[in-house]
């Protein structure tokens, strides 16, 4: 029996080997999305049955006779031991998020090869083992926070400098998500329209949760989706229409500044109204959507027509600048290793473990199931034309504005297209234009209209799927600014709290109003910036994203080496250092061209340089408009530049706190960590 | 349903668990196991019933603003 289970094993080990040499040495036209999701699914499940394993019974020693927060804290509310495979939904839901499905649309600029393997291994070594084992590290601290269980491990200071860093990425993760939304509905009337019908929706669920039927979510769920997609309908009505289609055409600039009235106006309402009932409506529709494209591409296994390689691995291509290393490991960060998720594998779900045991399955688990939501973005990018891909994702300032001038440029790339295509493409779609729709989100919306059409056809469904995509991203990524900005305004209420302490009150309306004002200025900021910039603004902010998440997830590894360290597990220490040592390298080198790099287009200080001396010499370049934009360019480019080196500060002192911590934690003669006492899960259950 | 079949018991269990994981998805953990909890724990302490367990829960879940990835 064990030799037939071993057998097994093996046969699956030279299948996963198989496909993945079918994807990586391919050299035919196109591939099949099938060797792609069987590399995947092989992958995950050998690394899972093998890897976690490892780490779950030798690295951490998980324990299933000891009670969980669950059992020594229950109170029904937040302390609930909970059944694993409910838990795991829980937890998926709150880890998955806009920025897999972003991440690999950005990156398959460089072919589906690099990104690929990325997603693939660094999940395995890398995003995985980060969630599982801050999972576990909460679950024996009572489920307490990363900020939390830092200063703890760390001290004081630490769990500020850790303050800060999160503070600073919440900000750059709102302005880019907005940035996302900003670009998928400028000048497009349809996708406005029913974005923007997604708030009287919500509201009227919010009333209706809270006074005709309260509680009974999936009725409510179930009539907002319903009205949603009538207004998907509606929208192509409003479109086509000569007087409301004006009416719901904004330029970028128009959009981004009611995205940020909307931000400030969202996050000060009560949460019952709006917050919660649109997190139900996008949660749900997440999940579906998720497994309705995971059904798509096992029914239809689309061709990629992609290159595995493409010659922008040497860092010129359009989509984001930089070379392969290190600027894919950034650009890819939800899917392969979020910082983000330590702050989820610390918040809820250690409250509701019933038992250690299945920290594995939805630390390790939950982890893998996201990548596998990110090679599916990556497959629908990639099954795009890739002249077509190019004409979504290149900036005017290189392609025109033309569907002339963007087939001649992107055919010379050696990615032949012709304008017919890129005019036919956005008839198809129901939108006027197809160029420069940078920010991931129209490409995925096109690639999965592609791939749904191809299960559920019909005249007219391409748009309808289009737009159905864009709604879902833009739904999505709204809850999130809401959200986001309420948690900055609590971090920055702390902030100045210690300072002048009446706006610690949370329930001060003096406070509320200016801390969200502050939060909303901050990434507002950053956003607006992203708007007007010269190459399409994703160019800039998405990078700084990537090195903030990473620079988050550097810092739970180093937290997690720490606690091995002083849990006297040090021969293990290997499992965190080895992403954390890597992610270290990525967000250094990144961070340091972003900073000093000689070419304008990756390093601020060159940018600002080059617009600076222009600006002595009295000339103005594209497409500043005048000598007051030339100025906003280069301070823009120095708060860049000042923003990547916080970032990069933050993490060398958190590196320098840990030394200090684990030299002291190794000279101890015992362990040091500060979990809670041993309790017998059969004393209190 | 007054004949209960193995198979209707099933589907039932199935219905259920899809409940619960659609709640805990959105923040609302179950209240029956709230209930049985505080009747055990706290018998002579009243339960919050379903409505205001539910505003509470909403509450607790987005009060501070949720924190959720990118």
């Amino acid at each position: 029996m064990a030799v037939a289970k071993y057998v097994g094993w093996a046969l699956l080990s030279l299948f996963a080997a198989f496909c993945l040499g079918t994807v990586a040495l391919s050299r035919g036209e196109t591939i099949s999305a099938f060797w792609v999701v069987a590399a995947a699914v092989s992958i995950f499940t050998i690394g899972y049955r093998f890897y976690s394993k490892f780490i779950a019974e030798k690295a951490l020693g998980l324990d299933p006779t000891r009670a969980t927060p669950a059992w020594r804290r229950n109170d029904g509310l937040d302390y609930v031991p909970t059944d694993k495979r409910v838990l795991y939904g829980h937890h998926f839901a709150a880890i998955a998020g806009a920025g897999p499905l972003i991440g690999p649309v950005l990156a398959a600029q460089m072919g589906y090869l690099p990104g690929m393997l990325w997603i693939l291994f660094g999940v395995l070594l890398a995003g995985a083992v980060q969630d599982f084992m801050v999972l576990f590290l909460s679950v024996r601290r009572d489920g307490r926070s990363l900020g939390d269980m830092i200063r703890s491990e760390l001290g004081n200071a630490a769990g500020s400098v850790a303050m800060i860093g999160i503070l600073a990425i919440m900000v750059i993760l709102l302005a880019v998500l907005g940035l996302v939304v900003v670009k998928a509905l400028a000048v497009s009337p349809w996708g406005t329209f029913t974005v923007a019908m997604t708030i009287p929706i919500a509201l009227l669920m919010g009333v209706y949760l809270r006074w005709l039927r309260p509680g009974r979510i999936m009725e409510v769920s179930i009539l907002g989706l319903v009205l949603l997609l009538a207004s998907i309908w509606v929208g192509e009505w409003v479109a086509n229409s000569p007087t409301w289609g004006p009416a719901f055409t904004f330029d970028g600039k128009a959009l981004a500044w009611m995205l940020i009235a909307y931000g400030f106006v969202a996050a000060v309402l009560p949460v019952w109204l709006l917050l919660a009932p649109r997190d139900y409506l996008s949660t749900f529709l997440k999940i579906g959507t998720v497994v309705l494209l995971a059904i798509a591409i096992g029914v239809a296994m689309p061709e990629l027509k992609m290159p595995a390689l493409t010659k922008f691995v040497d860092g010129t291509g359009p989509v984001f600048s930089g070379s392969l290393f290190p600027f894919l490991f950034i650009t890819i960060a939800c899917g392969a290793v979020s910082g983000f998720h330590a702050l989820i594998s610390s918040g809820t779900t250690p409250k509701m473990l019933d038992n250690e045991r299945d920290a594995r399955m939805i630390g390790y688990g939950g982890m893998l199931m996201e990548a596998f939501v990110a090679v599916m973005a990556l497959i629908a990018a990639c099954v795009l034309d890739p002249g077509l891909y190019f004409a979504l994702n290149s900036p005017p300032a290189l392609i025109g504005t033309t569907v002339e001038s963007a087939a001649q440029t992107i055919s010379g790339w050696g990615f032949v297209i012709t304008p017919e295509m890129l005019s036919a493409t956005a008839v198809e779609i129901g939108e006027s234009t197809v160029l420069s729709r940078t920010g991931g989100a129209p490409t995925l919306a096109v690639g999965m209209a592609q791939i749904l059409h191809g299960m559920v056809g019909g005249s007219g469904m391409m748009a309808f799927w289009y737009h159905y995509a864009i709604l879902f991203e833009a739904l999505f990524i709204l809850t999130t600014l809401d959200a986001g900005t309420r948690v900055a305004r609590f971090m920055i209420q702390e902030v100045i709290g210690t300072v002048y302490a009446p706006f610690r009150r949370t329930e001060s309306w003096t406070a509320n109003i200016v801390c969200t004002g502050l939060a909303v200025a901050g990434w507002g900021w950053f956003l607006y910036q992203g708007v007007v910039d010269p190459l399409g603004g994703i160019n800039t902010l998405w990078p700084l994203f990537g090195i903030a998440n990473q620079m988050l997830a550097s810092m739970a590894l180093i937290f997690v080496c720490v606690a091995m360290v002083k849990m006297k597990r040090t021969r293990y220490l290997w499992i965190p250092a080895l992403p954390t040592v890597w992610l270290l390298v990525c967000t250094m080198t990144a961070g340091w061209q972003k900073l000093f790099h000689p070419d304008p287009k990756i390093g601020f200080l060159a940018n600002a340089g080059k617009f600076g001396d222009a600006l002595a010499r009295g000339e103005v370049l594209a497409p500043a408009k005048s000598l007051k934009d030339m100025e906003r360019i280069v301070f823009n480019n120095q708060l860049d530049a000042a923003l990547c080196v916080l970032f990069m500060s933050v993490v060398l002192l958190m590196l320098a706190f840990a030394i200090r911590a684990m030299l002291a934690a190794h000279r101890a003669q015992g362990p040091t960590a500060q979990e809670n006492e041993y309790v017998a899960l059969d004393a209190v259950r | 349903m007054s004949r209960s079949t193995p198979f209707a018991e099933r589907v039932r269990a199935l219905w259920r668990f899809l409940a619960q994981t659609g709640r805990l998805i959105v923040g609302v953990p179950d209240y029956d196991v709230y209930l049985a909890h505080m009747r055990r724990v706290h018998p002579d302490r009243e339960p919050l019933d379903r409505e205001a367990f539910f505003a509470d829960r909403m509450q607790a879940r987005y009060g501070r603003g949720a924190s959720r990835c990118c």
